[in-house]
C-alpha cells in the first residue's frame, strides 16, 4: 500500500467535497495511472466517470494528468510511472495532480 | 400562501427564482453548480421537493444532481448511462457514413407523474434511461434506440439528442433530433414511429418515417391524445395520439423555432416564441415576440407587451418555456441572452425576473402551497 497525494480541479474538488490536497492509498507496491485513478474512485465514487470514460476506461479527452512537471496523459494506464516520477509520488515529495486541460470557456 | 419556484439551468449553473402568486417580486438564489452546463432541472409532481438536475460539461462528463429540500441542498447521484447489450451499433454520421452510438449528455430529466422515486432521463446519442430509485442507477428502455429505424438516425445541428419526455404512463412520447417523434404504449419496452403528415425538405424524402427534426412537444393533460409540435420549420398538431400530423402554422411570420407550450387550464391555447429561420436563429427584425393561439392553432395572435421593441437578437431553446397552474396562468421562457421573462396573465403582459444569467438552456415551473 502506498499513501500518495492528489491534486483534483477544482469542479471535482466540490463533487467529492474535499479542500486542497487528497491523501489516496494505493494497494500494491507499483505505482501505474490506472492503480492511482482506481484509487482514487475507490476513495471517492463519486467521481466515476467524470476522469475516465465508465465504459472504455480511457481519459476523457479534456482531462490531463501531470507529476514532477511532466505530463503522464498519454502513457499507457497500466505502464510504470517513470522511475524518477513514481518515487517522488510515492515519497509524497510531489503530488499527482488531475488538470482540467485548457479548453472551452 | 402559494408561491411558485421557477427552475432555470443555464451554460454556467442553476438558479432557483421563487415569487408569490402575484408574480411581481422576485427572488433569485444560485449559481449552483457554477461553471457546469445545466441542460434540465425539474421537480417531482408527486414530491415537488424532488428535484432532478442534469450536470455536464465537456471536461468531465454527466452528473445527476437530486435535491429533497425543493433546491436548497443537492447530492450528486448516479451517472452511469452505459448503453444496454455490448455492442450499441450504429447511427449515421452527418456525412452518412455509420458511427457506433456514444453517450455525450443527459438534455431532459422526466419524474414520473405517480411514483417519488421513479425518473426518466433522455440522452445524446439518443436513448431512454430510467431509474426507480430516485436517480441513483440507470437503466436504458433498449427498445427506443434498437428500433428497426434506429441505425438511420442523423443527429441534428444540437446532435442526435433525446430532448422531449411526455408520461402518461404507461404511455410515452419521446421526441429526437433529428429522428422524429416515437411513441410507447407499454412503458417503453417497444416503440412506433409517429411521424405521419410531417413534411421536412431538409432530407431527401421529405415525408420519410424516420429522420425529422422535430425541435419540442407538448401535451395537455386533459387531452392526452392531442400533441402540439413545433418541428425545425412548421408547427404541428396532432388529435390521435400521433398517428396522424397536420400544420397550425397559420398566420406565424415564421414558423421557425424551439419550444411550444400549452396554457394549463385552456387545453386550445399554444404558445411559439418565432425565430427567422433555420441560420438566423433569433427574432424577425430584432423584436422578441411571443405567438399565441387560442384556437389551437393557425390563428395566432403577437404578445409584446413588456417584450423588447428592438435590437434583441436572443434564441429561446426548447426546454426553455414553461408554464404554472396558477388560475391566472403564468407563462415563463428564458432566452440565450439570460433573461427570464415571465407573464402572470397568460402572457398579455411580461417582464423579466432576472436579465443577466447566462444563457437560459431550460425553464420549469413549480406552483407549491
Amino acid at each position: 500500500m502506498t499513501e500518495i497525494r492528489v491534486v483534483l480541479p477544482a469542479h471535482l474538488r466540490n463533487l467529492a467535497g474535499v479542500h486542497g490536497e487528497v491523501l489516496v492509498s494505493v494497494p500494491g507496491t507499483g505505482l501505474t495511472q490506472r492503480a492511482v485513478l482506481d484509487a482514487l474512485e475507490a476513495a471517492y465514487p463519486v467521481l466515476g466517470g467524470t476522469i475516465r470514460d465508465r465504459r472504455t476506461g480511457k481519459r476523457r479527452a479534456f482531462v490531463r494528468f501531470y507529476a514532477c512537471e511532466q505530463d503522464l496523459s498519454n502513457e499507457p494506464p497500466d505502464a510504470p510511472l517513470p522511475a524518477l516520477v513514481a518515487d517522488a509520488v510515492a515519497e509524497r515529495r510531489e503530488p499527482f495532480l488531475v488538470v482540467g486541460a485548457m479548453a472551452g470557456g | 400562501m402559494a408561491h411558485v419556484r421557477v427552475l432555470a439551468g443555464t451554460r454556467k449553473g442553476a438558479f432557483v427564482l421563487t415569487s408569490d402568486e402575484k408574480r411581481e417580486k422576485w427572488s433569485v438564489s444560485g449559481p449552483y453548480f457554477g461553471g457546469w452546463e445545466i441542460y434540465h432541472l425539474k421537480g417531482s409532481p408527486v414530491n415537488p421537493d424532488r428535484i432532478y438536475a442534469s450536470q455536464n460539461t465537456g471536461w468531465f462528463g454527466q452528473l445527476v444532481q437530486r435535491s429533497d429540500d425543493g433546491g436548497l441542498s443537492w447530492q450528486p447521484v448516479g451517472n452511469d448511462f452505459t448503453y444496454a447489450g455490448g455492442d450499441p451499433g450504429t447511427h449515421l454520421w452527418y456525412d452518412g457514413t455509420p458511427r457506433p452510438w456514444e453517450f455525450k449528455r443527459i438534455w431532459h430529466v422526466e419524474p414520473s407523474l405517480t411514483e417519488a422515486e421513479t425518473v426518466y432521463a433522455g440522452g445524446e446519442d439518443a436513448a431512454l434511461y430510467k431509474s426507480v430509485d430516485g436517480g441513483v442507477t440507470w437503466t436504458e428502455l433498449t427498445g427506443l434506440r434498437t428500433h428497426r429505424t434506429g441505425p438511420s438516425w442523423q443527429p441534428g445541428a444540437g446532435g442526435l439528442c433525446l430532448h422531449t419526455i411526455i408520461l402518461q404512463e404507461p404511455r410515452i412520447y419521446v421526441a429526437i433530433s433529428a429522428a422524429g417523434t416515437l411513441r410507447s404504449d407499454d412503458g417503453g419496452e417497444t416503440w412506433r414511429v409517429i411521424n405521419l403528415g410531417l413534411q421536412s425538405g431538409e432530407i431527401p424524402d421529405s415525408d420519410a418515417e424516420a429522420g425529422h427534426c422535430v425541435h419540442h412537444v407538448e401535451a395537455h393533460p386533459s387531452r392526452p391524445d392531442t400533441l402540439f409540435m413545433q418541428k425545425h420549420w412548421d408547427v404541428m398538431r396532432s388529435d390521435d395520439a400521433g398517428e396522424n400530423w397536420y400544420e397550425i402554422s397559420g398566420n406565424l411570420p415564421t414558423d421557425f423555432g424551439f419550444p411550444i407550450a400549452v396554457h394549463p387550464h385552456e387545453p386550445e391555447t399554444l404558445y411559439v416564441v418565432p425565430i427567422t429561420s433555420d441560420s438566423l436563429h433569433y427574432p424577425p427584425d430584432g423584436r422578441l415576440r411571443v405567438w399565441r393561439s387560442r384556437s389551437g392553432g393557425n390563428e395566432w395572435e403577437e404578445l409584446s407587451a413588456g417584450l423588447p421593441e428592438r435590437d434583441c437578437y436572443v434564441n429561446v431553446y426548447r426546454d426553455a418555456m414553461t408554464v404554472d397552474r396558477f388560475e391566472s396562468a403564468g407563462i415563463y421562457f428564458g432566452t440565450t441572452g439570460g433573461q427570464v421573462y415571465a407573464s402572470a396573465d397568460s402572457g398579455g403582459t411580461w417582464a423579466p425576473i432576472v436579465r443577466d444569467l447566462p444563457a437560459v438552456l431550460s425553464v420549469e415551473a413549480q406552483v407549491l402551497p
